[in-house]
């Protein structure tokens, strides 16, 4: 419910997000502590204008990095995304999502699927357009190895180990000062090894970091800032998941290397 | 704090008159919470937490400076004793200066410590950062994408039904792995012991693949090597007397009594001991067959002359000095690999069984006085 609300403020405020991008983005965010004013920042004056005037001109268009391309829903059923779990695993929160349920399998609706992804990889996009830190976070020990590649090949972070308590929350005496925290934390699997919600969802939620998580039928989506609902148990949905974010990231950083170019270019040919 | 917000809250209303909307008064609502929150701060806990600091740290000027500082007072040194500054050893250093302090070298006192781990942009530099232990993670992922590639190997060559199962594997023989501690100081890292055993269990997955041997130079270097014991073993070469006949002496002891054996090249198996035939002074046949074990084991039981004394103890501790000494003695006269096969089978190491003393209020070492329930 809580990201319902958060989902439509969004959408419907277009101005204050941008300071709240251009916050997070700059890691001001309350997630890092009063240290992380001392951590540098491309602060000269000028590049602060130019990354302003970038964010807008993402801002501008609804999708601007064109990744309604990249999936539709044929590929979502073909990689085994609408399968959840049986009946009986079923969460309470889950029931708007599903579909409906087959010989006791729950099935997802992969229209709302759609829609949910599309917003997910939009804002994993944004992210990582304005330079932002994105944790992948999956405590699915046959596809840990998968995760920790994608991350490494795209230039971001991932965590599929032992959750040690106080990574997030007590975060300048586990790493030291002045550690700048995750600006997302995406989930390939919202659940730990026991079946229980992993805590960096609340921790990320206490820590004011939003959070992409893909909720199986078995999934409490309440926290999570953008749920996708999908499984999360068949290799084929996870190398799915991982070559989707892993093309939206590039893609974002791509983007972003070229304007910038654009930028250089247009400064260099000016007082010419 | 609740009557003050209510009171901003109402001085709005106030201003607004009728246009206040029901979003227009969340934000408010919300931003008067912001502005007017108390963060509660007490004594303790504005106290340092320095258990939780971990190990001093230090950067990387400060030991640099501790270092240039170390060179500039050896100079001091060197010119203090009259000795040339470029030639002026550690050992020297040490001996000029008496033992209280010590004087060494900044890496010694430093021990190696990760640097800062992010950029200036605050982004870290390793992908594994948030996981807490990025080395030892990262040498299991390493390790995990080897194992996952010669398997895909193995399934290719299954394909094309070349894969067979006598194939070289990696030799582990003579060597250790790694301990926990000589892994930490490798990663820089602390390890648990429960990562410990993760890391031996899943480099030994790598090891019993069939085709693991295209990996054995990464295996070898968590493989130390073992110290061969029996080159400690100290061999007295061969002396000859005028004849030119060979001959060897070593002593034994075992329990209380001590023996001295001289063995003479090219004998015919003659043994005497205090002087009397080893038959008449050992009349029991297990006596006899500890002295003649050492020899039999050799090989060389008739080649020997045997003479030697044996005092002390009683009959099963003379005949195992013997047995002791006439081993020593065998070891000048045998080739390499047999004495590393007598170190193994037992015959060099001394029986360190002695009688245990009596202790008071006991009857004797062990033995309890009777116990009375009343």
């Amino acid at each position: 419910m809580a990201a319902g609300f958060v989902t439509k403020a969004f959408r419907g405020l277009r101005w204050p997000r941008l300071p709240a991008a251009l916050v997070s983005c700059s890691g001001h965010a309350y997630g890092t502590a009063a240290a992380a004013e001392t951590a540098a920042l491309p602060t000269l004056h000028e590049s602060t204008d130019d990354t302003e005037n970038l964010l807008r001109l993402s801002l501008n268009q609804p999708d601007f990095f064109r990744l309604s391309e990249i999936f539709n829903l044929k590929d979502l059923f073909n990689a085994r995304v609408h399968l959840g779990h049986k009946k009986g695993c079923r969460h309470r929160l889950m029931e708007p999502y599903l579909f409906g349920s087959r010989l006791d399998v729950d099935i997802i609706d992969l229209e709302q699927t759609v829609e949910h992804l599309r917003l997910a990889l939009n804002f994993t996009a944004h992210v990582a357009f304005c330079g932002g830190v994105i944790l992948f976070v999956s405590r699915r020990r046959q596809f840990s190895h998968l995760v920790e590649s994608m991350a490494k090949e795209c230039g971001e972070y991932a965590h599929t180990r032992y959750w040690q308590g106080g990574l997030l929350t007590n975060a300048h005496i586990q790493y030291g000062t002045g550690v700048r925290l995750p600006d997302l934390v995406v989930f390939l699997s919202t659940l730990n090894n026991v079946f229980q919600q992993h805590v960096a969802v609340r921790d990320a939620a206490k820590m004011n970091i939003p959070t992409v998580g893909v909720v199986d039928s078995n999934c409490n989506p309440s926290l999570i800032t953008y749920p996708v609902p999908g499984n999360d148990d068949t290799p084929a949905a996870m190398e799915l998941y991982c070559r989707l974010f892993k093309m939206t990231i590039n893609r974002a950083k791509d983007k972003r290397k070229q304007l910038e170019l654009l930028r250089g270019l247009g400064s260099s040919a000016g007082p010419l | 704090m609740a009557a003050s917000r209510a009171a901003v809250v109402g001085s709005l209303f106030w201003k607004c008159g009728s246009c206040s909307t029901g979003t227009f008064l969340i934000c408010t609502n919300v931003n008067t919470q912001l502005l007017s929150r108390q963060i509660c701060a007490t004594p303790a806990m504005r106290r340092k937490n320095l258990a939780a600091a971990g190990p001093q740290k230090f950067t990387e000027e400060f030991i640099k400076k501790q270092v240039e500082e170390f060179n500039i007072g050896k100079r001091h040194l060197a010119n203090m004793m009259d000795e040339d500054p470029q030639t002026f050893t550690q050992e020297d250093i040490d001996v000029s200066i008496r033992p209280r302090r010590k004087h060494h070298p900044g890496d010694q006192v430093f021990p190696r410590q990760t640097a800062v781990q992010w950029g200036e942009d605050g982004r870290p530099f390793h992908y594994l950062f948030y996981t807490g232990k990025q080395s030892y993670y990262s040498l299991m992922h390493d390790m995990f994408s080897k194992i996952l590639a010669v398997e895909k190997y193995q399934d290719r060559l299954r394909s094309k039904n070349l894969f067979s199962l006598d194939t070289k594997q990696i030799s582990l023989a003579g060597s250790r792995w790694l301990l926990k501690e000589e892994l930490e100081e490798s990663l820089v890292e602390n390890i648990s012991d429960h990562d410990f055993a993760r890391f031996i269990q899943l480099i030994e997955r790598l090891v019993a693949l069939p085709y693991g041997a295209a990996e054995e130079e990464f295996v070898l270097g968590y493989r130390r090597q073992l110290e061969v014991q029996s080159s400690k073993q100290e061999i007295q070469p061969l002396q000859y007397d005028q004849k030119g006949v060979a001959y060897s002496t070593a002593d034994g002891r075992r329990k209380m009594s001590t023996a001295s054996v001289t063995l003479k090249d090219s004998g015919s198996g003659k043994f005497t001991i205090n002087g009397m035939d080893q038959l008449h002074y050992f009349p029991v046949l297990q006596d006899r067959e500890q002295l003649l074990f050492p020899l039999h084991f050799a090989r060389m039981l008739g080649r020997f002359d045997v003479d030697s004394s044996v005092t002390g103890g009683g009959r099963s501790a003379q005949a195992g000095a013997l047995r002791l000494a006439i081993s020593r003695a065998l070891l000048s006269f045998l080739p390499e690999g047999q004495v590393e096969d007598m170190r193994q089978a037992g015959l060099l190491t001394p029986d360190p069984r002695v009688k245990e003393r009596k202790k008071p209020g006991q009857e004797g070492a062990r033995k309890k006085f009777t116990w009375k329930k009343r």
